[in-house]
Parts: structure tokens; C-alpha cells; sequence
């Protein structure tokens, strides 16, 4: 006979048993239901503010629509924004803050080449994910480590290799390029010197000028008289002055065909005066600015949440113009990162090294609303991620996407393998 | 004495401070100890001799790449590259010297500006070398120091509290000696100082020189510590900072730089946690400083209160 006061050993176990999970069910649960923390390296100020702010507002959209759909595995998603002041000392000090401070699971976000090579290093003292928005060739290239990962824009390196068969079959073979004389201009040079060699062109002209130049009359004239193609990749407020002196310079007379990338003009209408010039040239795009005619079925979708007009304009601002071209790396790490941490069965901190290694096992990324500037290809052994390339030509001051480039012809040979390196 | 106590006293108290501070701040500190290196140097030359330099980025850039560059391409470890770094500032310095010292006042700020500008397109024209803009992340087998990993906290901690402490030190002797007290001859009145035998030209080629060599630990034991050489070190930017944290702190006071690089550390960290205009605060608080304490805080608190301050 059993009673309360008499209870058999059985009846104790029961009662503990139920009492433990009763007590450590509400922990479970708080666990479960706290919120995922993704510190976002902001360029709020300095050179990079123009494209901080919409990487913000890309970012802020993408984190709606993901909690809007249920967060990451079952839990909300914040993002702590912190301005990085687009300086690589303070890049690292941010990436220390977002980390060790506030405890966010990882940190995201950065777009300047200095930044993420300033913060990097810190980033892997920490061992915490350090996924950057940057297009910097740095990730593939295997300056830095096992925690640094470029998931959601191609690099550079791609993106410059992709453009030189179309520009070879279309524009002309002899190519004169002006270029700013840092590494980003470094990198057009090497890089496109390479791929049009390889389509049987040839770089006829390598004009370097330096950053702090705000006039380039001095250096038309370089410009050799059998000049087919002129490759600019001006960047910053003297693009106005290049493109309204360039078109002084050669007037109503002949000129060659013009190619830049859009980076010369993110956040800058194309129609505004003084780029007339620019009209009829073509322009690398990654995501075209300008809805496209054959716009994949989730752009307007993206279009809308982001608050961008069909022509890359913000639907309150018809002047305030987007990064087009950059800002959809923001939205598209974020997926990336929900789908490692479901994929990983991702819980805290404790779980940072599981996480780099689901992000590493990830290969294809198809087309869909997580992906709306196209479908990619994630190399887990580079840490980089491959997508497809636009040109645009401007019409009437708009940009009129011609041509997309596949993801195969971005793809180069590895030149590291950063899953043989020490977490 | 009391300047001795009161020197060893601070340092001993930020010895303490890795056991009491959290990570990130103990980190922080770290930082502020580097920087706080770098403002000393600058207050030798512009606290105490009156050389308002407008080029101090080049010489901290100069120790940073004199330790990060052979440490990149030939894989020195942290101590030879460390030596190299302040040696590297120190020569910067004095070549500097050499052609600034011509001229003096505004045209030597605008000299110095010229050769520091000129020195960062130097390191972004020979960019397959330097890294150019991007700079380059320092090998993590060039950041050991006799076996102590300097990437992590503590050895790191202890390195740049060692740095600091034999800086502060150095200044302290430096500016109670005989060539400190010259120094400041030159910065008073340098006509006068001449007429009574001295040589300004090689009074302030050895204080320049002196806060080159300061610069360029600085430079150095960023690289090691943290990491991370690059060309954005050589930027105007860097050339300010050393002059608002030796303003803050107080211009022609030992622990000055110490105090105004803390304050400034600490202002920026929580006004990025009140708005996004953070630098709007950080303004507004130079602002009211230079209104109402033109000295600095330990100038101010020298004139007011305790006049032994060194």
C-alpha cells in the first residue's frame, strides 16, 4: 500500500524526474526563444556612408522579411548596427564591441577592402564568423583566415575576368585603361590586362592617377590615338569632373567606345548634368539598377521590401539613388547565414566553429527570393562565392541591361584552401 | 619623489587593471596604451617644444611598416620587427627633421603635412610591396614574443603596458632633464634661448627625433598587436589624433597624452551607444573643452590646483 505519506521508490524517481524537467523547461524555452545577435559593421561615416546607408536599409529588410517568416530556426533575429566609420582601426575595435560587448553570434556587413583587412585578424582572435559584403578579391585570395567568409557578392576578381570576352566581341580589342592608383585600380589593371590577353585583345594604355588628383586633363592626351575601348574605373566626387573633362576632351569628334564599372557611379543618377557624355557607353553591373525587361519573378518582390523604385531609386526620394549593384550582398548573407545555422542546428557562441563548418559544405545557392541578384555557386574551400555579371549600356540616361555573363566564366583555380587551416 | 610615485602609482594600477576590467575593455586599454604611446611622442615635440607638426601619421606609419614589411616578406619575429619599427620612426624623424626645421610655425605645419601626404602615395604607389590602401594582416608567426602569443589577451595586455610604462618613464626623465628643460626654452622663447648659447636647430632635430621614435613603437606595436599594417595610418586623420588627445589630456604634461587618448577612447564608446551623430558629441565636447579648459584637463588642473604636476 502507497500513499503520500508512504510513497515507493518508483513514485520518487517519477516525481523527481518530473520535477527536473519542469525546472529546466523554462531555461529550454528562454533558450530556444532568445534572439539570434548579427552585429552589422556599419559604414555609417567616412567615404563609405553613401553605401552604408543602404546597406542598412537592405539589411533592416531582409531581417522583416526573415522574422516575418518565423526568424532563424524558430528564433527572432536582431541586427546591432555599429558605424565603423569606413577606418580599419576603428573596423577592428567595432568587430571587438559587436563581439565581445554586446554578444552577437556573429558579425557582418563590412564593404571596403581596408576595413575587412583591419578587422579580420581581430575577428579570428575571437573566433567569431566575420562574413563581409565587400567584393574584395582579399577572401579568395588567402590573405586572411578561417572566419572570414564572402557569401553574398562575387569578388572582384570574377567580377573584372567576366566582362573582358564581351567587351573583346563587342567594343574592340585595344583597350586603354585609366585607373585610380590604389589597389582597387590595381586590381582592374592586373586583372583585366589578364582576361583580355586571353580573348586575344590587349591593354595598349595602363593610366594610373593618383587619389588625390581632381583634375585629368593632364592625363587625356596619354590616351594612344588607336585607343578602341576606354576602360575607366574612376571612383569618388572627382567621377563628375573625369567624365565632363573626358567629354571636353574629345568633344564632338571621334571617340572610342567607353566601359566602366558602376562603382564610379553608385549612388549617383546617371542622368545628372554633366554625365551626358556618358551616353551610349557601358557599365558593369552586378545587379542591374534599372528593372530589368527580363527581371527574375522575385524582383519586384525585392524591390518593394528594400523600398527601391524600378529604377534604383528610393520610392520616397526619387533623387536619394541606391547602391543597386552592391546592397543585395547584404540581404543575400543574411540568408546565407540563416540557412548554415538551421543546417548546423546553430544554438550560441558554443556553436561558431560548427557554423564556419556548415557554411563551408554549402555549394549551390539557387535563384529565389533569397537570392534575388541571381543564383550563386559558394566555394567552401575559398570562403568565396560566385554569381552571374551585367553590362548595361546607358540609353537616355538610364542604364538598359545587354548582357549577362554565366557563373562558370567568373570561376578561377583556387588559390587556397582555407578548410585545411586551424579554426 | 611625488612625480616618481605618482607615475609608478598609474602604472601599477593598469597592471591591475587586467584582472578587473572585462575582456573587451581590458582590450580597449590595450589600445588606448598604444595610442597614448604614439600622443607622448607628440607632446615631446609639441607640448613641450612647441612644434605644432601637422605630419605625425608618417612617422607612426613609418614604425608600423619598418616592423610589419619584414615580418611580411622575410618572416621576422615580433622583437627584431618591434626594434626595426622604432628605429624606423626615429630616421623618418630626423630626415624630417633635417628639411622641416627650415622653416617654422605655419610653414613647418604645412611642411610636415606635404611630407606626410607625400609618404602615404609613397605607400600606395608601391602597393605590391605595401599593400597599397588595403594593407596586409600581419603573420600570426610574426606576433610571438618568446613564446608568448601576442594575439592573445593577456601577453598582449602586458606588452603594450610594458611599452607604455617605458615611455612614460623615458618622458618623465626626458622632461626633468636638462634637454627637456631646453626644450621648453625653445618653445618659450627661442630667440632668448639662443642668445644664451643654445642651438634650436639641434634642440628640436633631437625632440622631432625623440617623438619619432616614440611614433614609431607606437606604429610598431600596433602591427604586432593587432595585427594589421595598412596605409590608412598615414592619413591626415592620424596626424590629428595625437593632437586632440594631447590637447584634451593637456599639452606640456606628462600624463596628458595617457589621459586625453582614455577620454577620447571612452567618449567615442559611449556616444556610439546614445546616437548614430556620435561624432557630433565627440565635437561638441572639444568644443566645450577648448571654451572653458584651454589648458587641457591636466593643464588645467596644473594651473588650479597642483602646480608640482610634471
Amino acid at each position: 500500500m502507497t500513499n503520500l505519506l508512504h510513497p515507493t521508490r518508483r513514485g520518487l524517481l517519477m516525481a523527481g524526474g518530473a520535477g527536473l524537467l519542469t525546472a529546466a523547461l523554462p531555461g529550454y524555452v528562454a533558450a530556444q526563444a532568445a534572439p539570434i545577435k548579427i552585429g552589422f559593421q556599419l559604414h555609417r561615416t567616412g567615404i563609405g556612408a553613401a553605401y552604408g546607408r543602404w546597406y542598412e536599409r537592405t539589411a533592416q529588410a531582409a531581417l522583416k522579411a526573415i522574422n516575418d517568416a518565423g526568424g532563424i530556426g524558430g528564433r527572432p533575429v536582431e541586427i546591432l548596427f555599429e558605424d565603423d566609420a569606413t577606418d580599419p582601426k576603428r573596423g577592428s575595435e567595432v568587430v571587438d564591441k559587436l563581439t565581445q560587448s554586446d554578444g552577437c553570434d556573429l558579425v557582418m556587413g563590412t564593404l571596403f577592402s581596408h576595413v575587412v583587412m583591419g578587422s579580420a585578424p581581430r575577428a579570428g582572435e575571437l573566433k567569431v564568423p566575420y562574413l563581409v559584403c565587400s567584393e574584395g578579391y582579399h577572401v579568395a585570395s588567402g590573405a586572411l583566415n578561417r572566419w572570414t567568409l564572402q557569401p553574398g557578392i562575387t569578388d572582384v576578381r570574377a567580377q573584372i575576368s567576366t566582362m573582358a570576352p564581351w567587351v573583346a566581341a563587342n567594343l574592340g580589342k585595344k583597350v586603354t585603361m585609366v585607373f585610380p592608383d590604389y589597389a582597387f585600380g590595381h586590381d582592374h589593371r592586373d586583372f583585366f590586362t589578364a582576361a583580355i590577353q586571353a580573348q586575344g585583345g590587349e591593354v595598349i594604355a595602363q593610366i594610373a592617377v593618383p587619389p588625390t588628383e581632381t583634375s585629368f586633363t593632364r592625363y587625356f592626351p596619354q590616351i594612344p590615338a588607336e585607343t578602341e575601348v576606354l576602360y575607366h574605373v574612376m571612383v569618388g566626387p572627382a567621377v563628375l569632373t573625369f567624365v565632363k573633362e573626358l567629354g571636353e576632351f574629345y568633344g564632338t569628334g571621334a571617340k572610342p567606345q567607353l566601359f566602366g564599372f558602376i562603382d564610379s557611379l553608385e549612388a549617383v543618377d546617371t542622368a545628372t548634368p554633366g554625365l551626358e557624355f556618358l551616353e551610349g557607353s557601358h557599365f558593369w553591373e552586378a545587379h542591374p539598377r534599372v528593372k530589368a525587361a527580363d527581371a527574375g519573378e522575385h524582383e519586384s518582390a525585392y524591390r518593394a521590401a528594400v523600398g527601391v523604385d524600378d529604377n534604383g531609386a528610393s520610392v520616397s526620394d526619387a533623387a536619394d539613388v541606391s547602391t543597386y549593384s552592391h546592397m543585395f550582398s547584404t540581404w543575400e548573407t543574411l540568408y546565407f547565414i540563416k540557412q548554415a545555422m538551421e543546417a548546423s542546428g546553430y544554438a550560441g557562441p558554443a556553436d561558431r566553429q560548427k557554423l564556419v563548418e556548415a557554411m563551408e559544405a554549402i555549394t549551390d545557392l539557387p535563384y529565389g527570393i533569397e537570392r534575388p541578384q541571381g543564383a550563386k555557386r559558394f566555394n567552401g574551400k575559398t570562403h568565396q562565392v560566385f554569381g552571374s555579371q551585367n553590362i548595361s549600356q546607358v540609353q537616355g540616361g538610364k542604364l538598359v541591361k545587354v548582357h549577362t555573363t554565366t557563373i562558370d566564366e567568373g570561376l578561377y583555380e583556387d588559390a587556397v584552401d582555407y578548410t585545411t587551416m586551424s579554426f | 619623489m611625488k612625480h616618481w610615485t605618482l607615475h609608478l602609482a598609474l602604472i601599477a594600477v593598469l597592471f591591475t587593471a587586467q584582472y578587473w576590467l572585462s575582456p573587451y575593455h581590458a582590450t580597449n586599454l590595450a589600445r588606448i596604451m598604444v595610442l597614448a604611446v604614439f600622443a607622448m611622442g607628440y607632446n615631446l615635440a609639441f607640448g613641450y617644444t612647441g612644434l605644432l607638426s601637422l605630419g605625425h601619421a608618417l612617422l607612426l606609419a613609418a614604425g608600423m611598416y619598418a616592423a610589419g614589411l619584414p615580418a611580411q616578406l622575410w618572416g621576422w619575429s615580433a622583437g627584431p620587427a618591434f626594434i626595426a619599427g622604432i628605429a624606423g620612426g626615429g630616421l623618418v624623424a630626423a630626415v624630417l627633421g633635417l628639411l622641416a626645421l627650415r622653416t617654422a610655425g605655419v610653414s613647418f605645419m604645412i611642411v610636415t603635412l606635404m611630407f606626410a601626404q607625400a609618404g602615404y602615395l609613397t605607400l600606395l604607389y608601391f602597393a605590391p610591396v605595401t599593400g597599397g590602401d588595403d594593407g596586409f594582416a600581419v603573420s600570426a608567426a610574426s606576433r610571438t614574443l618568446m613564446g608568448f602569443d601576442l594575439s592573445t589577451d593577456t601577453p598582449r595586455f602586458v606588452a603594450a603596458l610594458t611599452i607604455f610604462a617605458f615611455g612614460l618613464l623615458a618622458s618623465l626623465v626626458l622632461v626633468r632633464s636638462p634637454l627637456g628643460r631646453t626644450m621648453v626654452a625653445m618653445r618659450e622663447n627661442e630667440e632668448r634661448s639662443r642668445m644664451l648659447g643654445y642651438n634650436p636647430f639641434t634642440v628640436k632635430l633631437a625632440a622631432l627625433t625623440i617623438s619619432g621614435l616614440y611614433a614609431g613603437a607606437a606604429g610598431a606595436a600596433y602591427a604586432i598587436l593587432f595585427g594589421y599594417v595598412g596605409a590608412s595610418f598615414a592619413t591626415i586623420q592620424y596626424s590629428i589624433l595625437p593632437m586632440l588627445y594631447v590637447l584634451l589630456g593637456g599639452a606640456g604634461t606628462t600624463l596628458g597624452p595617457f589621459l586625453g587618448a582614455l577620454v577620447m577612447f571612452a567618449l567615442i564608446e559611449a556616444a556610439t551607444g546614445i546616437t548614430t551623430a556620435h561624432q557630433f558629441i565627440v565635437g561638441a565636447a572639444l568644443v566645450i573643452l577648448v571654451l572653458f579648459a584651454p589648458k587641457g584637463i591636466l593643464g588645467t588642473i596644473r594651473e588650479r590646483w597642483v602646480r608640482w604636476l610634471p
